[in-house]
């Protein structure tokens, strides 16, 4: 599904302009601009230079952000290359280094991406879209906009750091301040001539964009900040022109709506205007005023403020205190939950229908304020308030741009309900909390009303690329997907709010209501214990808890060279920005997994300390799959959190590998128990060996298995080439090296007597050289040696004697003993059987020969004959313990017997009887 | 009996039997657990240490109870739980998760048993599960997220552990072992089999995480222990009700063990089989036959049950059948005897039995060829012989080949009690030469 719509909304990119410059080197040519246009769709999105853009990574809901710095493309105009500066979202952050922020993270905040691990050239085909990037002071509060898809930047993330993103000069300086929509759009073609309501409501933004942070002094400090980023991006030309444009709006806002609208669609439509307005982000031009204007509050803030102040009746002191309790909900999870934010809502996806030429919205026009900002601000007032009140939950059908007409008829009445609501948000927050639900849908009427026809087309293809992945989320619950344990926040959000839209817009693909769509994200634990685990009390059971297999020692002794290998393989294709593949082999227990590991903790130090470009770890196990194919489910669900099914995740992990996506970090993949993945036509080998071989892939896989020839084995040609010839072999341990474990385990605990350790590792290493088996002997000693510890001679450590023991215990085998404890008759079978065997000179009789020699043994000794059927039994008891082999107890006596134990045994094991 | 009855008149004798019967069949049907496991003391001992290990200080353990059929297997197990039950730390703490080879046949059936047993399924609401590939994730999942200190240790039980090796890939033996042997939730996997070669059917990568700690219940007994524990399986406990009768129970008890007759019956017993089980069938079959009437059991009783336990199910149903039948399975003998087991058909036995008809005429009638057939069938469906599996299906049923299940023995056995068996066929029967 997901595909489908994908691939429906194919966008084409085209250099807008002539070449800036020709960079002779290079052969290749820098342009000013780039156009997206959507096949089909006669509209355009421009991408300019210093524009942000959102870029097209593996989570198709949350893209990659980033600003542009350079377009450039070659002479043929097939390769388009762009050069970002990467913003990183707050989860792809990982965990542990959030806590280094110190707060929670806000959900719409990026960070300036200082790292170095990341390639800045991407490919121009994966920019999707111009997005609103708003810098804030450190200290600053995040505006409490609706706007779910504005982004926020405050610190600088260096991946190992959080610093306050202090922007260069310099680097802003080819950044005129874009003013991209600021609801991301899959494709975002240039609007026509707007209607005129739709203008009519455009300089209700601002306004409403103030009105949830009241807080003025906040506002502005976070204003500053951005002025002061925005400032260097002012040419000199650019304010004048602003200001003429923001002259019209102004006299737009205090003139009848309607005609403003319509001249300031002249003047959009008149190119030279519509361009540089397009430079000017609204937001930042609504901050320079302050630049001038220094410690004077900024006009929109004011008008807002006093707005509240003047004309509701709700004073200052209340919308100050507002301003925390929204946030602190906001706070608990839910974004987008007080009663107001619906129709802010509202006021930000207004500028959207009419967008791509974003310098409509009124925020263009404040710069100028400054100058007539008294005559501005009676006007406004009215606006502001009227806007307001319209676009309170509770006026739904106002906040359409053909309610319009009735604006002035409801002016009054509206406004007594603005101040009700005020009144309601602050009395009353739990009822607040409840009336969010029943906001939401107002929220979409107003938003499926607020289309124009002409928009709803081009809305409907990114509405449809929403429900796409939205059903097929739907899709993946409904066979019962369990969400899985990474729990990415903005997720969820996101597609509750495009839940809550979908029916509106692609009733084919209405998803029944009341049915819940809650995040099936928890994984379950084995409940904690109410007791706490006892610690060990003595030298001994000090020592158990070391030997035990589980216990991650300190280091790996003797398989330094090996990990050295393994180490400077894995680190030389990070810091080269490649792949590679390397088979590791040796038999079970000789540390291959745990070496692999290690390296992996050595190399994560080592990109958290910065030695190494950072890196991403994933580990999969062949027999912690039902199904070789479940790999590239759970390789996609550890690289991104996302649930597909297998030949799905295939396709997206193939896409990801081979396509140049940006920003990509080194993947390095431990694939253990790699014989497991072997299936008939050996594609999941073949992928996973033939991904690093790609260009832009980075991916480095490490497989484990246990046979050396394995490759030769199993794999055909095709992929045991993949595989390369990268191979390790761990042999098995030899006895030095098990004493060495044992005792660097142990790390100084006295337990053991040296000739003990020494027995046991001789032993292991004559038998497996399984390090597990050597701790698990350990352990078992010295369990037997705290019971024998009443022994007075006894010197508490463990000795000869209980190592002795131990190895009988797990390496004798229990025929014999069998064969002494079975009862009378089954030893005489036995022996009928042996006999038999020599008569006949074969290793196998049916029952039937067995009996007559059983039979007659009986005689010999004396016995009473016994019967078929006890005969019977006595063959299934021994056959039950596998002394024999038998076929199919319902052949009855003519079942073939023969003996699982050599004849020798069973005679030496009778004799002795 | 009437005397008895009036001496102690403060329980009825029916009372009294009843009492005694519910009593003695609880311990002979597995229903109640011995105080502690006869034997069995030392490996009763490591287990509970064992898992009091597990449970207490979250030591992740892996272990197998090996031993014949009736060995006390379970019972020792049982044993071993009630008493960590006992101890407050552990019975706090340990959840437990039984799985059993023969009920949960492969993973995914066994997967969904652990999560039911383990109340998973309630995190994720009334959901039911997904695919197995989710089970699996979910599960482990769910054990990763322990740790040795702080999560609840998981005790599981794998009954017919040879079973489980049976699944594919043994994935679930595998996962369940490594978690025993990483720093995930403490689990304790204890496999009970009677497989002696069970290390061997584990897979190369599993046996190295199983810690290889066997427990073998391979004892044996001495005929006087045999003896002993027969007498304290029917010895009646001291707190019974009525100890006028408990004493005089134990009596009687001591009298039958130290019958010549029943000392035979029973070291026939012991030489054939050591384990309980079978020795619980013998004592049941005793029981039944107390009465008001007799309150106790006789050596004739005993000598009952062992005939009733001893006898063949062949012989025994060799009665059931016609003469006709009957003389068949005489003639396949001799066929038996004279081809050295080779296979027979239909027409085969059919000519043996008109050979033998030609012979002694006056006495048996001849058959039609439908008839034999018919009788031929029976004894297919009886299974006293059954067709050589390489002959298809094609061939005629007159011709297919067979083979007689049945031994030589039990055919003359047959014969002798066979009620008003002719004399020309046993003396047939015995004739060397058909």
């Amino acid at each position: 599904m997901k595909y489908f719509t994908r691939l429906r909304v194919r966008r084409v990119y085209e250099w807008r302009g002539k070449p800036l410059s020709f960079n002779r080197k290079l052969k290749t040519y820098e342009y000013g601009s780039l156009a997206i246009s959507v096949e089909g769709l006669p509209r355009v999105t421009v991408i300019k230079i210093g524009q942000h853009i959102l870029i097209e990574g593996e989570d198709e809901d949350n893209p990659y952000v980033a600003k542009v710095i350079r377009l450039f493309g070659d002479d043929s105009g097939k390769q388009k290359k762009a050069v970002v500066q990467w913003f990183v979202r707050v989860f792809e952050v990982p965990p542990s280094k959030l806590k280094l922020l110190g707060r929670e993270p806000h959900p719409q905040e990026i960070f300036y991406y200082q790292g170095r691990s990341c390639d800045d050239e991407v490919d121009a085909g994966s920019i999707l879209q111009p997005v609103q990037v708003t810098h804030l002071e450190a200290a600053a509060p995040f505006p409490d906009s609706g706007d779910a898809d504005a982004l926020y930047v405050k610190l600088s993330w260096d991946s190992k750091t959080f610093k306050a993103a202090e922007r260069p000069r310099a680097e802003s300086e080819p950044a005129p301040a874009p003013s991209p929509p600021r609801r991301p759009r899959p494709s975002l073609p240039p609007s026509p001539p707007r209607s005129p309501p739709a203008a009519a409501l455009a300089p209700r933004g601002p306004a409403r964009r103030a009105l949830p942070t009241p807080d003025l002094t906040v506002m502005r400090r976070a204003a500053q900040g951005e002025a002061r980023c925005s400032r260097a991006t002012m040419s000199a030309g650019r304010p004048r022109a602003a200001e003429a444009e923001s002259l019209h709006s102004t006299t737009k806002l205090s003139a009848s709506k309607c005609l403003s609208a319509k001249r300031r669609n002249a003047s959009a439509r008149t190119p030279g205007v519509r361009k540089k307005l397009e430079l000017s982000n609204p937001e930042k031009n609504l901050m320079v005023g302050e630049d001038v204007l220094g410690q004077l509050l900024d006009d929109e803030l004011q008008s807002e403020g006093m707005v509240a102040v003047g004309r509701l009746s709700a004073s200052p002191p209340e919308d100050l205190s507002l301003t925390p309790l929204r946030r602190s909900r906001e706070a608990a999870g839910s974004p987008g939950n007080f009663s107001l934010k619906p129709s802010v809502i509202v006021l930000q996806k207004l500028p959207v229908s009419d967008r791509t030429s974003p310098p409509s919205s009124a925020r263009a026009t404040t710069p100028s304020r400054k100058k007539d900002r008294d005559t501005l601000k009676e006007p406004a007032l009215g606006v502001l308030a009227e806007v307001d009140n319209e676009i309170s939950p509770m006026l739904p059908v106002a906040a359409t741009p053909r309610g319009s007409k009735r604006k002035s008829a409801q002016l009054v009445s509206s406004r007594i309900r603005k101040q009700l609501n005020l009144l309601e948000n602050l009395q009353d927050l739990n009822s607040d909390e409840e009336d969010e639900e029943e906001f939401v849908p107002s929220k979409k009427e107003l938003q499926s009303s607020e289309e124009e026809e002409e928009e709803e087309e081009e809305e409907e293809d990114g509405e449809e690329e929403e429900a796409g992945l939205d059903s097929d989320d739907d899709v993946v619950y409904k066979k019962g997907r369990r969400a899985a344990a990474g729990s990415r926040t903005p997720r969820p959000k996101q597609r509750i709010r495009s839940s809550t839209r979908t029916p509106q817009r692609t009733p084919n693909k209405k998803i029944t209501p009341g049915t819940p769509r809650t995040p099936h994200r928890a994984t379950p634990s084995i409940p904690s214990r109410s007791l706490p685990a006892r610690q060990p009390a003595n030298v001994l059971e000090e020592a158990r808890t070391r030997l035990h297999v589980s216990s991650v020692p300190e280091s790996l002794p003797c398989r330094e060279q090996e990990f050295q290998d393994i180490y400077s393989f894995v680190e030389s294709k990070i810091e080269d920005g490649t792949g590679g593949c390397m088979y590791i082999s040796g038999v079970p227990g000789t540390g291959k997994t745990a070496t692999v590991q290690e390296v992996m903790r050595c190399l994560q130090h080592a990109a958290d300390v910065d030695e190494i470009p950072s890196f991403h770890f994933i580990e999969i196990n062949g027999m912690k799959m039902t199904d070789p194919h479940q790999a590239y489910v759970q390789i996609l669900q550890k690289l991104t959190g996302q649930k597909a099914t297998a030949d799905h995740a295939a396709a997206l992990l193939e896409k990801r590998f081979s396509n140049p996506a940006p920003r990509k970090e080194t993947t390095v993949l431990l694939v253990d128990e790699l014989d497991l993945l072997w299936t008939r036509k050996q594609n999941v080998m073949y992928n996973l060996f033939d991904w690093p071989t790609r260009r832009h892939a980075r991916l480095v896989v490490l497989t484990i298995a246990n046979t050396m020839d394995l490759p030769e084995r199993i794999m055909i040609n095709r992929v045991a080439s993949r595989l390369g010839l990268t191979r390790m072999s761990f042999q098995p341990y030899s006895f030095k090296q098990l004493q060495q474990i044992i005792m660097s385990r142990l790390n100084k605990v006295k337990a053991f007597e040296e000739d003990a350790l020494q027995l046991v590792s001789r032993k292991v290493a004559a038998l497996s050289g399984d390090a597990r088996r050597c701790l698990d002997i350990c352990r078992r000693a010295t369990e037997i040696c705290e019971h024998s510890a009443s022994d007075p001679s006894a010197t508490g450590l463990v000795g000869m004697g209980h190592v002795m023991e131990a190895l009988n215990e797990m390496f004798s085998s229990a025929y014999i003993t069998a064969i002494k404890c079975a009862s009378l008759q089954e030893q005489l079978f036995l022996r009928a059987v042996i006999a038999e065997f020599r008569r006949l000179g074969l290793e196998e009789a049916t029952f039937q020969q067995v009996f007559v020699q059983h039979q007659a043994l009986c005689r010999v000794e004396g016995l009473q004959p016994v019967s078929v059927s006890e005969g019977l039994a006595v063959c299934q008891r021994l056959g039950g313990c596998r002394l024999l082999l038998l076929e199919p107890s319902r052949l009855g006596v003519l079942q073939r017997v023969r003996l699982n134990v050599s004849q020798d045994d069973v005679l030496y094991a009778l004799k002795a009887d | 009996m009437s005397k008895r009855k009036l001496q102690h008149a403060h329980l009825p004798a029916g009372e009294c039997v009843s009492q005694l019967q519910e009593l003695l069949r609880q311990r002979l049907c597995h229903q109640q657990l011995p105080d502690r496991p006869e034997g069995l003391e030392a490996q009763h001992k490591h287990l509970l240490e064992l898992l009091k290990r597990t449970s207490v200080h979250g030591e992740s353990n892996s272990v197998l109870i090996v031993g014949p059929r009736g060995a006390g297997k379970t019972m020792l197990l049982k044993c071993v739980l009630r008493d960590l039950q006992e101890e407050k730390e552990a019975e706090k703490n340990l959840l437990q998760v039984h799985l059993n080879g023969l009920l949960q046949t492969d993973d995914r059936i066994a997967l969904k048993e652990i999560t039911r047993q383990l109340h998973l399924e309630n995190v994720v609401g009334d959901k039911v599960f997904g695919s197995f590939a989710e089970n699996l994730t979910f599960l482990l999942e769910a054990l990763k997220k322990g740790d040795r200190s702080s999560s609840r240790p998981v005790l599981f039980v794998l009954d017919e552990f040879d079973l489980f090796a049976a699944h594919k890939n043994q994935t679930l033996l595998y996962n369940l072992l490594d978690v025993s042997q990483s720093a995930q939730a403490p689990v304790a996997v204890v496999g009970v089999t009677c497989r002696l070669d069970v290390l061997e059917l584990l897979e190369k990568r599993v046996k190295s995480r199983f810690s290889h700690r066997q427990i073998h219940l391979l004892s044996s007994p001495t005929f006087a222990e045999y003896l002993g524990r027969v007498r304290t399986r029917l010895g009646l406990p001291d707190h019974f009700p009525d100890g006028r009768f408990a004493a005089d129970w134990n009596a009687s008890v001591e009298t039958l063990c130290e019958d010549k007759s029943v000392e035979e019956v029973l070291r026939r017993h012991f030489n054939s089989s050591k384990d309980f089980r079978s020795l619980h069938m013998l004592l049941m079959l005793c029981l039944s036959r107390v009465t008001v009437a007799k309150p106790c059991i006789r050596p004739a009783d005993l000598l009952e049950a062992s005939r009733l336990s001893f006898a063949d199910a062949k012989a025994n149903m060799l009665h059931g059948l016609s003469i006709l039948e009957l003389c068949l399975i005489i003639a396949m003998k001799h066929l038996n005897e004279v081809y050295e087991g080779e296979p027979f058909n239909l027409q085969m036995v059919h000519n043996e039995f008109k050979k033998f008809l030609q012979r002694k005429s006056n006495s048996m009638y001849n058959f039609e060829q439908p008839v034999i057939l018919k009788a031929f069938e029976h004894l297919q469906q009886l299974e006293m012989i059954r067709p050589v599996d390489s002959s298809s299906a094609k061939t005629q049923r007159e011709y297919q080949l067979m083979r007689l299940m049945l031994d030589h023995s039990q055919i003359m056995e047959a014969l002798q009690k066979y009620p008003q068996c002719p004399t020309e066929v046993k003396q047939w029967a015995m004739s060397v030469f058909g």
